[in-house]
């Protein structure tokens, strides 16, 4: 993969953001992603197939069919295959993974793929009914009004009455202070010009279940955004044609992807069981094991995620996530760095754009031009993984990046 | 009888109005909030909205939907639980929908009295008019059956006068609320010496019920806030005079505005808040006040000499400020009125002079927006009017003044039995008219 493109994450917290004036829309979004990854591939001449992966334009902006966008970015994408692919907040996954069994059927040397969404359309009231539609329908009456801060809060809670609340309430905050910091050294990213000074005590304010949840309070939510992410998906064949040197680019070189059935609640609130499984399988395949990763980029969509990825990965016990966050190993200077562009709490949560956005923070990583988020990548450790969940762990993507021999 | 039954049959005369739609907001959403009430579920809740303006009327049911919205979707948690035993609405969206649906089926709008004849509760909020509320009042209670309650939300006149002239029995008693009802916390009651104890019952359990600050006020005209407020747009009209002999009129207005603005660190200076209520409203107040105040002349020469010049004041229906004193322009003041030239000199011009009389604001100047939010706001204004009362510049030494009239307008209102006490007198300023300190204080000695 390579010649990634992020257009900002915007909504609340950003500059340019008014709630009253007219915003982009989803067209806009994904021809500046489109265009910022074909500028650097050659164009569109370049191009076999495109895949945009999105949750739920059908709601937000009202349009369907936008695999159909894609000659709007580039003429010479006329007439070419394009497909759009829906899994959640794991559609850019997907659409990565679309490209990459393309490539691996030899049917494409070149794939462009975009992740894209627009949310700041209605108000997050609204929003919340069309998030919804990414767990069971027939959950939704007794679900809370705000549908998964509610689900995960109600994980919170279990993980409360199992390991504790203090220890892990000082953890959520943390999560949420390591994901600011990696944020203030992305351009790109929502929290960018967070000026907060003490971002624990912030994250430490107390949930109010008469407005939201009884665990969770906005600081522990992933953001509401509007944004699109792309890349370039490639062969060998293909990197030449584009003129791109390995250099430059990222090795997939393991992938897993599980799905869990929706109609059920999880097997165990404590636990992300698909996540577990795929994570697994995209390191098998890979060869590798958790102590070869430099970087991880993992689905905090609420804090309690990223505390349940740790464990998912097995680089903390059930339970020991918290004092796993706590003794700073993810943070950008620990052991292994998570999300170190700010990820779903930092970075934002443009739903169809995050598996997309994960494959070039690691790309960046990988290959030296995170800029000011740059972390250092031993050499004994050249890999990368992303877990990008749909739902309530429904559905896993993950992927194993390699950074490539010059 | 119980106090939902009460709330049987609700007409509201001059629903159309600023302060009616408001009452009529108010009163639908307690209606859908009792009936909701296991208990009340075979109960009736019907709600009049009388007034004479069928465009009003029209305009008034898109408020109430709008602003039934607002308030649906901040406690969608709870409506959520409302209707949890509707299976068709599932999402929040089809949730509050269904809301506003059944808040608005409470209402029916009309522009014929009669439809007011044998209500349980009759709102009255039309024109500040003494005869108009009299003519009204005594129309519906001679077409009913003798047990209608009357609330009148009138700012200034007598309860007992309305009461003696429509004849009422002592159903009668003041809910005056303050602009809008919707937003602003603080109801002034007004029972008269005639008004009957379940009526006042009611109204205690109704603010309440509406998360309301009561102050309750006795039956004096004008009662606690005008009590205060016209008292200090006379000692501001006072003060304008004599400035006005050194410089000139529209100068010397300005300067008391920043003055009682700024210097004294008030949300809005005393002539911008009689632009904002209305100079012809003002005046209509210091009328039906007047006859009732044996020694003090309640009346303005300054306001009488701008109206007569037709410079009202007073608010546009989409709730934009209307020149009076003051020219205005994108909510910003732009000019003052001169009369001698019957036309608005800009600030422009007379700022700077002005500035230079006054002087700089002594040092702890604090901004009212932020001083009003500040939990240490005692000290900061305790210091603050220390410098104040220190300095020799004008601005400080007219605020001064001012806030020792202020201060003693308070403790009249109690010598005069208006007020029950200066609490109650502070309670008003500082809840109806937003003030960041109450006018009887230690800060002036």
């Amino acid at each position: 993969m390579t010649a990634g493109y992020n257009t900002i994450s915007l909504g609340t917290g950003r500059k340019e953001f008014h709630p009253k004036k007219p915003r982009p829309g989803i067209e806009h979004y994904m021809k500046e992603a489109g265009q910022g990854t074909l500028g650097q591939i050659g164009g569109g001449k370049n191009v076999d197939e495109s895949i945009v992966g999105n949750f739920m334009a059908e709601r937000f902006v009202r349009q369907a069919h936008l695999n159909a966008l894609f000659p709007m970015i580039d003429k010479d994408l006329e007439y070419k295959p394009a497909t759009r692919v829906e899994g959640a907040c794991a559609s850019g996954g997907l659409a990565l993974l679309s490209g990459i069994r393309s490539i691996l059927a030899g049917t494409a040397e070149v794939v462009l793929a975009i992740g894209v969404e627009v949310q700041n359309s209605v108000k997050a009231v609204y929003g919340a009914d069309f998030l919804a539609l990414a767990g069971w329908y027939h959950n939704r009456k007794e679900g809370h009004a705000y549908f998964f801060p509610g689900q995960f809060s109600d994980r919170t809670q279990s993980y409360y009455d199992a390991w504790g609340k203090e220890n892990t309430r000082k953890a959520l905050a943390r999560w949420y202070h390591n994901a600011i910091e990696n944020a203030r050294l992305c351009p790109t990213a929502q929290e960018y010009t967070n000026r907060t000074e003490d971002l624990e005590l912030m994250a430490m304010a107390e949930p109010d279940p008469k407005t939201f949840t009884p665990c969770l309070n906005v600081m522990d939510c992933s953001k509401v955004s509007d944004g699109a992410s792309a890349i370039a998906i490639v062969s060998e064949e293909g990197l030449e044609r584009i003129g791109i040197l390995p250099a430059h680019a990222v090795e997939i070189v393991g992938m897993g992807h599980a799905v869990a059935d929706i109609t059920q609640p999880p097997v165990d609130p404590l636990t992300f069981s698909t996540m577990k499984v795929s994570a697994a399988q995209a390191m098998e395949s890979a060869g590798i094991t958790k102590e070869d990763l430099a970087t991880v980029e993992t689905h905090d969509c609420f804090t309690i995620a990223g505390l349940l990825g740790v464990e998912a990965l097995g680089l903390a016990e059930k339970g020991k996530g918290g004092d796993y966050v706590l003794e700073g190993h993810t943070a950008r200077d620990g052991k292994i760095p998570f999300n170190t562009t700010g990820g779903l709490i930092g970075w934002g949560h443009p739903t169809g754009a995050t598996g997309v956005h994960m494959a070039i923070t690691l790309w960046e990583q990988l290959t030296g031009r995170a800029g000011e988020a740059q972390i250092n990548i031993p050499s004994e450790r050249p890999y990368g993984l992303s877990m990008n969940m749909g739902g309530d762990d429904r559905t896993v993507v993950s992927l194993v990046y390699k950074k490539c021999n010059p | 009888m119980e106090y939902s039954d009460k709330l049987k049959k609700v007409s509201i005369l001059g629903a159309g109005g600023k302060m009616g739609s408001g009452i009529l907001l108010l009163t639908a959403l307690e209606m859908a909030e009792l009936s909701m009430i296991q208990g009340n579920k075979r109960k009736e809740f019907n709600l009049i909205a009388i007034d004479v303006s069928a465009e009003n009327l029209k305009g008034v049911k898109q408020y109430i939907r709008e602003q039934t919205r607002k308030v649906a979707e901040k406690s969608i948690v709870r409506l959520r639980d409302v209707y949890k035993d509707r299976n068709d609405l599932v999402e929040n969206g089809e949730i509050i929908d269904q809301y506003i649906i059944d808040v608005m089926n409470f209402i029916q709008t009309t522009t014929s009295v009669e439809q007011a004849f044998g209500s349980s509760i009759v709102f009255e909020a039309v024109s500040e008019d003494p005869d108009l509320k009299m003519k009204l009042l005594s129309e519906v209670e001679k077409n009913s059956d003798g047990n209608t309650w009357y609330l009148t939300n009138t700012s200034s006149i007598p309860i007992h006068s309305l009461d003696e002239g429509a004849s009422l029995g002592g159903r009668i008693i003041g809910f005056h609320f303050y602009n809008p009802p919707a937003v602003q916390r603080l109801v002034e009651l007004i029972p008269s010496g005639g008004t009957v104890e379940d009526l006042r019952d009611f109204s205690m359990e109704y603010a309440s019920r509406l998360r309301k600050t009561v102050v309750v006020s006795n039956d004096v005209a004008g009662f606690i806030g005008n009590g205060h407020f016209m008292r200090d747009i006379l000692f501001g009209a006072s003060e304008v005079e004599k400035l006005a002999k050194g410089m000139t009129l529209p100068q010397s207005i300005w300067m008391i505005n920043r003055v009682t603005q700024e210097f004294m660190i008030r949300p809005m200076g005393i002539f911008q808040l009689t632009d904002y209520v209305g100079l012809d409203v003002c005046q209509y107040i210091m009328k039906v006040m007047d006859p009732f105040m044996s020694d003090e002349d309640l009346h303005c020469d300054l306001i009488e000499r701008l109206t007569k010049q037709g410079v009202k004041g007073g608010q546009y229906p989409d709730g934009s400020q209307k020149n009076g004193f003051f020219q205005y322009e994108g909510g910003r003041i732009t000019g003052i009125y001169d009369l001698e030239m019957k036309t608005y000199v800009t600030l422009e011009e007379i700022e700077s002079d002005c500035d230079k009389a006054l002087g700089p604001l002594p040092r702890g100047h604090v901004p009212w927006k932020i001083l009003v939010r500040d939990r240490k706001k005692q000290d900061i204004l305790k210091e603050y009017f220390k410098q104040l009362s220190g300095s020799a510049n004008l601005g400080a030494q007219l605020a001064v003044d001012y806030g020792r009239n202020s201060c003693r307008i308070g403790k009249l209102l109690v010598e005069k039995k208006v007020a029950k006490s200066t609490n109650d007198v502070n309670t008003v300023l500082l809840t109806g008219f937003f003030h960041a300190y109450g006018p009887v204080n230690d800060y002036f000695n």
